[in-house]
């Protein structure tokens, strides 16, 4: 049931998930989605480290997927900065109901 | 000693990331990221990820609140951060609900758990695991690859017509 070890970093990570994915939800200023978001990625690369030393502790999976996940994160943020300044240049404004360019 | 020096930082990292969701000025906001960043750094090291705590703060840190600090500098908005009235309380349940999924799982798994002592120093074998013999060269050079066309493409989209 409830070990201490694995477990209380499990919930740590869950909790910032979570409080991530309500930021991604509420938030109107996209620069603070993409906050929220390495929020949610941060969240999810400390269980998998957590992981890593509890359930694999030679093999090291865990802290292999996460440093592929570090790399995945530093291209989202830099795609979506570009992106964000583009829309900024057209629109003038940062508010993620401004960002309707697709809408048909 | 070192659940206390887990649950501070633990209760620092919620505190920030809340603080990030909170504060209005999206300039705090960042600084409020940057102490989560740093906090979850020292989680790794709890974990005895040396490799990880230092790229942690290399990437996350060095190069990523940074890239969020010029985008706050370089854009500006009127309405700093204002939660999106009705759907408030959508996302808190939303959010709530899968928290407790979570939680409710988290807690009634059984982790099968082997009795190996975790490694003390994860440089050497996680390098080896990386490029080594039968470990993950192909999809370093798929990441490499990746990074690339990433860096292409946003300089691509930035670029003045």
């Amino acid at each position: 049931m409830f070990s201490a070890g694995l477990d209380q970093y499990l919930i740590l990570s869950a909790v910032l998930f979570c409080i991530g994915l309500f930021g991604v939800l509420t938030q109107r200023n996209v620069i603070k989605i993409i906050m929220c978001l390495e929020i949610m990625l941060n969240a999810v690369n400390i269980s998998l480290i957590a992981f890593s030393q509890y359930v694999t502790p030679v093999a090291l999976t865990g802290q292999i997927f996460a440093i592929f996940v570090m790399v995945v994160a530093a291209a989202e943020v830099a795609v979506g900065i570009a992106i964000i300044f583009t829309v900024y240049r057209d629109r003038e404004s940062v508010d993620i109901e401004n960002f309707n360019i697709l809408k048909w | 000693m070192l659940e206390i020096v887990f649950a501070l930082l633990s209760v620092i990292a919620v505190a920030s990331a809340i603080a990030v969701i909170v504060v209005r000025d999206i300039f705090r906001a960042a600084l409020c990221l940057i102490i989560l960043f740093m906090t979850v750094a020292g989680i790794y090291l709890l974990l005895h990820a040396d490799f990880l705590a230092i790229v942690q703060i290399l990437v996350y840190v060095g190069a990523i609140s940074i890239l969020i600090i010029v985008a706050t500098m370089l854009t500006r908005d009127a309405r700093q951060g204002q939660p999106l009235g009705n759907l408030k309380y959508a996302a808190v349940a939303v959010s709530a609900l899968l928290l407790a999924a979570i939680v409710f799982g988290i807690i009634n798994t059984v982790f099968v758990m082997p009795d190996n002592a975790p490694l003390q120093e994860t440089i050497k074998p996680l390098g080896m695991a990386l490029f080594g013999d039968s470990g993950y060269l192909l999809t370093v050079e798929i990441a490499a690859v990746m990074l690339l066309s990433a860096i292409l493409g946003a300089i691509a989209v930035i670029r003045e017509k």
